[in-house]
């Protein structure tokens, strides 16, 4: 049992005495008999802290290193470096271990980082209003909807097939509890289909939810697809990547009337999916139907300035089944990483970010395009992650240095969520995966494909040049 | 004044708020990026009308900055480290370091969430051992992981009510929560497309079981209750409730948010109950971070788990030698709640923790939470206190109470807010306030066992000071406080002249 709860016997004597008791027992009472676990719960004693991490440190080992080859994975999720200040300053007790800031006087620090946040996300979109984070990407797509819905009052919500497909299944999810009805749009040539999105927009059609640049990797013409929604009297909500908005148009000129998207890349690290959190923006006319907390600048009774928690009155603390959404956090600590992040990269290093992901997929892209036994899936433009047909390979058959017995290629098989794409897959970039990192992922491929053809009376394996990861380790 | 309140202004008030743009230099950076090595324009790689024309009005400034910034920001936060934090209903207890440590092992933060299931066998098989020790303490056989917070998790039980009562061709309409619920259970009832119903407390403070029976008819899909309640009480008909609900084939549905008061004395699922969200930030020690992140497991009952949101952890494989995989071909699912398999790092903390105090520390924890609160209702029930702040229902609580201020207003014409923010001055958190509803002026205490009975007495004697002090002079903790970083803030004008976020650049 760990040290964690101060009462010695004295203490606990002394407490009992003051409460007229003669043991804990008495005050469990209140716990009728026949529901008082009779048995201790069938789990093992506690460990002493040592053999507490020595027990978590193996199952940490039990995974593959994540860093034994260069990963191109990506999916929504980016290993991207996470300065060290990020970890120095959330680490802080003052901001790992308040509560909601539900009394401002003491909770300044937090509430300016969130209006600091709120700042920060409204320039990267062009939207005038953020809110202080949701829960993560996927399910700030559902948030998205149930705000269209009740703004329009209609009860379609119409889903470009680009959008991540964990969005588009928890929108299905979300749909049965809304009662509104979610109608894929398909892609064309690695973008969303503007002919059937015209066809598929109706007078019941509350918003249209797009992704860009979408789950292929492609950069989506948003400002040409919003267009039509508003035609409809459609509202328009667009997932985006906040690491690609130092370059790419934001979604606020574009027609978007909400912007959201998964806040991982910016400050947070991967944890196999989770803690991050999302980000969601609107225009001002949405304000009051915005979900989750916002802060807000105020004064004090002396004429300070101060920050307290806006607009509370839309929130389910307070208006309960009328609130509008039922969440109580903002993923506060998530959300911070991400400001202190934002603050480092700074308004040059966001757009030289953007600019050097763009140009080293770029020339991935173009040197595997040209690998027998390789395509890309689409020509569209892109900024860092990409489609690939694996023409001859199967993409379950791709290996780190094309060695048949080696681990599998880290990229996205698409066939796992698009049975069109079963021979495609993904490859991501962050400023983590070096040229040489990209050599060694080109010639992994070519030698997969060389295999495959060896093995049918082809040339035997080449060989593959050692990634850059791998040079840092010996 | 004699209580604790400089009459000047103190340094940190002195020190105006000054956001992170105000103090943006043109050409000052922090960051340093990898060498981009030249190449095409931007432009020849994107067509310009995708590009975007102006960066971002992000700040200009330089590392030491960045970290003075926010450093001197993190001071004028209030936190569990410093002090106690005794917020009825969120469960502020100590936040162990171990927790952090091991979360942030490269093993863990840095594993990929859609890599193979065979890369990440050690984070599938402390999901499934975490989710073994879950249904133990819940006393239901089958959980999932993966709702992102205690509010999702409620949304994912009213779903798979859905589920589960569509799978019987039945589609009842109602849900009925507590007059004393927490106003997140309405908020999903709402979103989980369903009427929330209220059902009445009794002057016993548990659930009101006329009122309960008039509500019950074949149209109720659930009852959301917590048990002990939010006024901290056990309701000892829970079995009666549970038989009623389930008789007109409804589900009972445990808000987990006081779960910190039963680990290993009561399990929910021996209650009767058919669904469980649990709080890892509650009952399990994830730090809350200032208002997230936080998580939410769902444990079920054999009948409601094949509608259990996908992916599920499944193990296969020799008992020596386990497989564990993600598993998402199960046709009654739900769905999927949130990307990939849920808030992982806060997974490895709260099964650290779990491995730290095991069975029968998590027992003990529950006692001495039970212990602290009676002990401090106690205290409280003496002097000033038990006369301007009597407790709302005078039994054995278990880990909260709550007590109410309407005397404290009627005869000092003091509200539960200000004595609220003069605790703020002693050094304290305040209790939770204005809740539960039911309560006039509530004030509502949860101790937590990882506080020590020398801060229960300081925090005890603190509001004895004050309320001597409020006869002496209302009119001190009216304008209380007077030593925080800044004094009583304007809410009511941050909501009706929103200003939300800092003029930069083009928006200036």
């Amino acid at each position: 049992m760990a040290g964690y709860t101060p009462l010695t016997n004295g203490d606990r004597q002394r407490m009992l005495e003051l409460l007229g008791l003669g043991s804990e027992e008495e005050l469990l009472e209140t716990i009728p008999d026949g529901l008082r676990l009779d048995r201790p719960l069938a789990m093992d004693d506690g460990l002493p802290e040592g053999e507490v991490f020595e027990r978590l440190s193996g199952l940490a080992a039990a995974n593959r290193p994540p860093d034994s080859e260069p990963s191109f994975l990506g999916a929504g999720m980016y290993d991207h470096y996470v300065p060290a200040i990020v970890d120095a300053i959330t680490s802080r007790s003052e901001f790992l271990t308040p509560y909601t800031p539900y009394q401002p006087e003491v909770s300044q620090g937090g509430l300016q980082a969130m209006f600091e946040f709120q700042t920060a996300m409204s320039e990267l979109t062009g939207l005038p209003v953020s809110n202080a984070g949701l829960y993560e990407g996927p399910s700030a797509a559902a948030a998205a909807a149930y705000l269209a819905l009740g703004a329009t009052g209609r009860s379609r919500v119409l889903v470009s097939r680009g959008l991540h497909p964990h969005a588009r299944e928890v929108l299905r999810t979300h749909a049965a509890g809304f009662g509104c009805e979610v109608v894929e749009v398909g892609l064309e040539g690695g973008l969303t289909d503007l002919g059937a999105l015209e066809d598929a927009i109706d007078g019941e059609t509350a918003v249209v939810i797009l992704q860009s640049p979408n789950f292929l990797g492609s950069i989506e013409d948003v400002e040409a697809l919003s267009a039509k929604a508003r035609e409809a009297g459609a509202l328009v909500a667009v997932s985006v990547d906040p690491v690609t908005l130092g370059i790419l148009k934001p979604p606020g000129e574009c027609g978007a009337d909400i912007a959201f998207g998964e806040g991982q890349p910016l400050g947070n690290r991967l944890d196999f999916g989770g803690p991050s959190f999302a980000f969601f923006c609107a225009r001002e006319e949405h304000l009051r139907r915005m979900p989750g907390r916002i802060a807000g600048e105020t004064e004090d009774a002396d004429g300070r300035r101060g920050f307290v928690l806006a607009l509370q009155t839309r929130e389910q603390h307070i208006r309960r089944e009328k609130a509008t959404s039922n969440i109580c956090t903002s993923q506060a600590l998530n959300a911070l990483a991400a400001t202190i992040h934002l603050s480092w990269l700074g308004r040059s290093g966001i757009v030289e970010l953007g600019t050097l992901l763009a140009r080293r997929t770029a020339a991935a892209r173009e040197r595997i395009s040209t690998l027998p036994g390789f395509e890309l899936l689409h020509d569209a433009p892109v900024v860092r992650e990409f489609a690939v047909r694996s023409v001859e390979v199967p993409v379950a058959e791709l290996r780190a240095g094309g060695d048949p017995s080696g681990p599998r290629l880290r990229v996205y098989p698409l066939g796992r969520d698009y049975p069109e794409y079963e021979d495609s897959f993904l490859v991501a970039l962050t400023e983590k995966r070096t040229p040489a990192d990209i050599d060694w992922l080109v010639s992994s491929l070519e030698a997969s494909a060389e295999r495959v053809r060896g093995s049918e009376g082809g040339a035997g394996p080449r060989a593959i040049p050692e990634p850059a990861i791998l040079r840092r380790a010996s | 004044m004699n209580g604790p309140g400089p009459a000047t202004e103190t340094p940190q008030q002195a020190d105006r708020a000054r956001t992170i743009y105000e103090k943006s230099v043109p050409g000052r950076r922090a960051a340093q990026l990898p060498e981009d090595g030249g190449g095409p324009s931007l432009d020849e790689l994107i067509p310009s009308k995708l590009l975007r024309e102006e960066p971002p009005g992000l700040p200009e400034v330089s590392e030491p900055e960045i970290v003075r910034h926010y450093n001197r920001l993190s001071r004028r936060n209030y936190d569990l480290d410093t002090g106690l934090y005794p917020l009825g209903s969120c469960t502020m207890k100590y936040n162990p370091r171990l927790n952090e440590r091991v979360a942030a092992l490269p093993g863990y933060a840095g594993l990929h969430p859609a890599s193979d299931d065979g890369d990440v066998q050690g984070a599938l098989e402390l999901m499934y051992l975490l989710e073994g020790a879950l249904a133990e303490v819940c006393g239901l056989p089958h959980v999932s992981l993966q709702p992102s917070a205690g509010s999702q998790g409620e949304l994912a039980g009213l779903l798979l009510t859905r589920a589960y009562h569509d799978d019987r061709g039945r589609s009842p309409g109602k849900v009925l929560t507590p007059d004393t619920a927490h106003g997140t259970n309405p908020a999903s009832v709402a979103m989980a497309g369903y009427e929330a119903v209220k059902v009445a407390t009794d002057p016993n403070g548990g659930v009101d079981l006329d009122d309960l029976k008039a509500k019950l008819d074949d149209d109720v899909a659930c009852l959301m209750l917590t048990n002990p309640n939010t006024l901290g009480l056990f309701d000892e008909n829970i079995a009666e409730i549970a038989s009623l609900v389930h008789e007109v084939d409804g589900l009972l549905y445990y808000d987990g948010a006081n779960l910190n008061a039963i680990m290993g004395l009561a399990r929910p699922g021996d209650m009767g109950f058919d669904i469980v969200h649990v709080n890892l930030h509650k009952s399990f020690s994830q730090p809350h971070g200032g208002g997230g992140p936080g998580s939410g497991p769902i444990a079920v009952s054999e009948a409601v788990e094949p509608f259990l949101p996908v992916p599920r952890v499944v193990r296969s494989g020799s008992e020596e030698d386990p497989v564990f995989e993600l598993d998402h071909d199960r046709p009654l699912s739900i769905g999927r709640l949130r990307g990939f398999q849920g808030n992982f790092g806060v997974f490895v903390r709260s099964y650290a923790y779990i491995l730290s105090l095991g069975g029968d520390g998590l027992k003990e924890a529950s006692t001495r939470a039970v212990l602290n609160a009676n002990y401090l209702k106690r205290r409280l029930a003496d002097g000033r206190a038990g006369k301007y702040l009597p407790i709302g229902f005078d039994r054995p609580c278990m880990h909260e109470f709550v007590l109410s201020g309407a005397p404290l207003k009627k005869e000092l014409g003091l509200k539960t807010l200000d004595l609220a923010k003069r605790l703020l001055d002693h050094g304290f958190h305040p209790p939770t306030v204005y809740f539960p509803q039911l309560v006039d002026e509530a004030v509502m205490v949860e101790p937590v066992e990882t506080e020590s009975v020398e801060t229960l007495d300081a925090f005890a004697d603190a509001i004895e000071e004050i309320l001597e002090e409020a006869e002496r002079d209302p009119s001190i903790a009216a304008d209380a406080p007077y030593t925080t970083p800044v004094r009583r803030l304007d809410e009511v004008r941050a909501t009706r002249e929103p200003v939300l976020r800092q003029p930069v650049g083009s928006s200036a």
